[in-house]
């Protein structure tokens, strides 16, 4: 049984479709990159999942009950894109009262708050307020108070922007930490490195519909061009054209594409048949980054409106 | 439900807590009777001496019209409408020949404008001088005796009495005028300072994106609710403040009045609950403290007090649900908020009007119809009601007028929280009149 499971979700606005028949999957404990261009729709699906917004059409199954956002909101965290904590209260406050709001009772929002200061060494921050605060220290505390009621499902809209690296490294961390503890993570993030470095499954939508699904392996198995990358001493004077052709020549390093039919193994015969020494042979698989620009690209850049006839 | 009430004492505590709170309470009402005092000072003190010339030729006149601090006139012959101005007066009257029986008309010439009550003043002295001068002509009362016969004759005073059934309650108009006043007044500023509180708040948890994160675990009915009543409570708790510091201070004041005064106003407490009429042996301020405290006493504070907290809770419900839809739609810039707000502020601002007339005739009908509308009965029936329940506002009217309240803060909490839940969280242009209209009745 999925952690969450989405069918066949809809959400129409008045110029737009912002969610056109989206469904999809996310297994307990996995870490799923929900990618995007601006304007997808990726918040709009976001607020259906967490009961901001009800669907149109389609069912939101948690655990393989139908979510129901007054009950279950206790089990979802939420990091929105852009911060929200009240500026003039005192952070110690602050975080018992989201925790209070997801059901917490008093002292166990007291004891958990308390924990996650330790942990990310917030103590001393407890009686200052969100103004004091820069916008790193402000995300780490966002952060905190997400995750601090321990929900099944945690939802991160661009939860690294503006941290450096070493607060960006301790989120990832808990990050990995929570999945293993077995909560589901939703990841939205415009920035792929991330996702290839964070991520099991991903999927990608672009004006409302899901055009890519998978896990982050099986995805760049799909989109590799049999691209290579070969090195070697002395570089044979001659290349065969029916066996693959070479893209690039950098000093002793080739990038070739393997024609159709043709198998690496191949290849690495020609090139000791040719006594040239190989150093190293690598397959050349795409990054999520240019997964995700070959298939946005050419869709028009930013999304037009449309009327609905509904 | 729990997280309501999670919701209310956060905006009850953070506001309560907030020192600006502290130093509004106390201040506002100093700021209020500094204001009063002040008013009356300089209307008292800013009186300005006219000087009028009088063209009296056939010198009817020259003993009847009497100057005096506010007006000094002149009957120096050489003065005429020519050369007024040069000789440092205001205005010249010119006195016609009188004709018995006849209205007569006077002109006043003037090169600075006298204000509509010195005008008034002027026509009632230039009256009585001409019955003086016909009393005087046809009797041959002199002037001297007409002024001790005045002067002797004025003794007259009209005490009111509510009249209950058996026992008749000396009331005051002047201190029901000014409990009414002060009610209305206050509620009429309360709804804009808490109102605004409402909306500040409301658009402070949209543009920081709080909303968002709360709205993921509170429906945003209950967030907008929370909101109300908690800001609510902190009016609740600055009024009873308000009354304890009242209390405080008329204690201290009575601390401060002379031993023997107070003696004296014992007495005349005790002659009158005995049942003879001693007051002429007292002295005027002795009697005038008596009469004070036994207006005070005799007003019913129990029912004002009760009275105001429900319409001032009742008013500001009914307005704070529309102050937050305000706040829900607009966006960073308070400019956008400024259009909004007319429709909410003119019918506040509009009541306050209706209330300062319905004061002067709590009974009218004004007073009675804007007292059962919900927009303008938190603060005209405040006014009433200090003139007295079932008196001046029979209880009918007094239940018609909390219903309709009740039914119409319903009416706009519903509207505005469907406004609400959907301006939270929509961002970019700020939506039309068309478009909130949808949100509120269609969507």
């Amino acid at each position: 049984m999925s952690m969450l499971e989405l069918a066949h979700l809809k959400k129409y606005f008045a110029t737009q479709k912002a969610v056109d028949d989206i469904s999809f999957t996310v297994e307990k404990g996995t870490i799923f990159g929900l990618l995007g261009p601006n304007g997808a729709g990726k918040t709009t699906l976001i607020r259906m999942i967490t009961g901001i917004f009800y669907p149109d059409e389609g069912n939101i199954l948690l655990n393989g009950n139908k979510f129901k956002a007054d009950e279950d909101s206790a089990r979802i965290g939420y990091m929105p894109e852009e911060r929200g904590l009240y500026k003039k209260m005192k952070i110690g406050e602050q975080a018992i009262y989201f925790a209070r709001l997801k059901g917490l009772t008093a002292s166990e929002a007291n004891k958990q708050v308390k924990d996650w200061f330790v942990r990310f060494e917030m103590q001393s921050w407890w009686n200052k307020k969100i103004e004091d605060l820069s916008k790193g220290m402000a995300q780490k505390l966002q952060f905190v108070i997400t995750v601090l009621h321990k929900p099944e499902l945690i939802i991160l809209d661009e939860p690294f922007s503006g941290l450096d690296p070493v607060n960006a490294n301790l989120i990832k961390d808990e990050i990995f930490r929570l999945a293993a503890n077995g909560s589901s993570i939703i990841f939205s993030t415009h920035r792929m490195e991330q996702v290839e470095e964070i991520c099991n499954q991903i999927i990608l939508i672009n004006k409302g519909k899901k055009i890519l699904d998978g896990t982050v392996v099986n995805v760049k198995q799909e989109f590799k061009e049999n691209l290579f990358r070969i090195t070697a001493n002395p570089l044979p004077a001659h290349f065969p054209e029916d066996l693959f052709e070479v893209l690039s020549k950098k000093e002793e390093s080739l990038t070739i594409r393997i024609k159709n039919g043709h198998t690496p193994n191949e290849v690495l015969r020609y090139f000791i048949d040719q006594q040239s020494n190989v150093s190293a042979f690598t397959e050349l698989l795409p990054s999520l980054n240019e997964i995700f620009i070959k298939l946005v690209e050419g869709t028009s850049l930013s999304r037009q409106f449309q009327p609905i006839q509904s | 439900m729990n997280k309501i009430g999670l919701i209310i004492r956060r905006e009850y505590i953070t506001r309560i807590r907030n020192k600006t709170f502290l130093i509004s309470t106390f201040l506002l009402p100093i700021i209020i009777v500094l204001g009063i005092a002040g008013t009356v000072y300089l209307a008292i003190k800013g009186k300005t001496n006219h000087r009028i010339a009088v063209s009296d030729q056939n010198g009817y006149f020259k003993d009847y019209l009497k100057s005096d601090s506010s007006i000094f006139f002149d009957f120096s012959p050489g003065i005429d409408t020519l050369n007024y101005a040069e000789k440092n007066c205001s205005a010249v009257l010119i006195i016609p020949v009188l004709n018995e029986g006849q209205k007569t008309i006077y002109r006043l010439k003037y090169k600075k404008q006298l204000g509509l009550t010195n005008v008034d003043d002027l026509e009632k002295r230039i009256n009585s001088a001409i019955t003086d001068h016909m009393i005087f002509t046809k009797t041959n009362i002199s002037r001297s005796r007409l002024d001790s016969i005045r002067a002797a004759s004025d003794l007259g005073e009209l005490k009111t009495f509510s009249d209950e059934g058996k026992k008749s309650q000396a009331s005051s108009q002047g201190l029901s005028y000014a409990i009414g006043y002060t009610c209305g007044f206050l509620i009429y500023l309360l709804t804009f300072i808490y109102g605004a509180m409402v909306m500040r708040g409301v658009s402070e948890e949209k543009t920081s994106r709080v909303a968002e994160v709360i709205v993921s675990s509170v429906k945003p009915f209950p967030l907008m609710v929370g909101k109300i009543i908690g800001i609510g409570a902190v009016g609740l708790t600055q009024f009873l403040l308000w009354i304890v510091l009242g209390i405080v201070l008329f204690t201290v004041a009575q601390a401060f009045l002379p031993h023997e005064l107070l003696q004296e106003v014992n007495n005349i407490q005790q002659a009158n609950a005995m049942g003879n009429a001693q007051m002429a042996q007292s002295s005027e301020a002795a009697r005038q403290i008596f009469e004070f405290k036994q207006s005070v006493q005799g007003t019913n504070w129990i029912l004002i007090i009760s009275c105001y907290i429900f319409y001032f809770t009742g008013g500001y419900l009914f307005y704070a649900s529309l102050f937050a839809a305000v706040g829900s739609v607009v966006n960073e810039d308070p400019q956008e908020a400024q259009s909004l707000l007319l429709p909410i502020t003119m019918p506040i601002i509009f009541s306050f009007i209706i209330m300062s007339i319905a004061i002067q005739d709590p009974g009218g009908s004004l007073a009675v119809w804007a007292s059962m509308i919900p927009f303008s009965s938190p603060i005209v029936m405040m006014a009433r009601i200090a003139y007295g329940v079932p008196t001046t506002v029979p209880y009918w009217q007094l239940l018609l007028s909390m219903a309709l309240l009740a039914g119409g803060f319903l009416l706009t909490t519903w509207m505005a929280g469907r406004i609400y839940r959907t301006g939270i969280l929509m961002y970019g242009k700020k939506p039309t009149w068309k478009t909130m209209w949808k949100w509120a009745f269609k969507a």
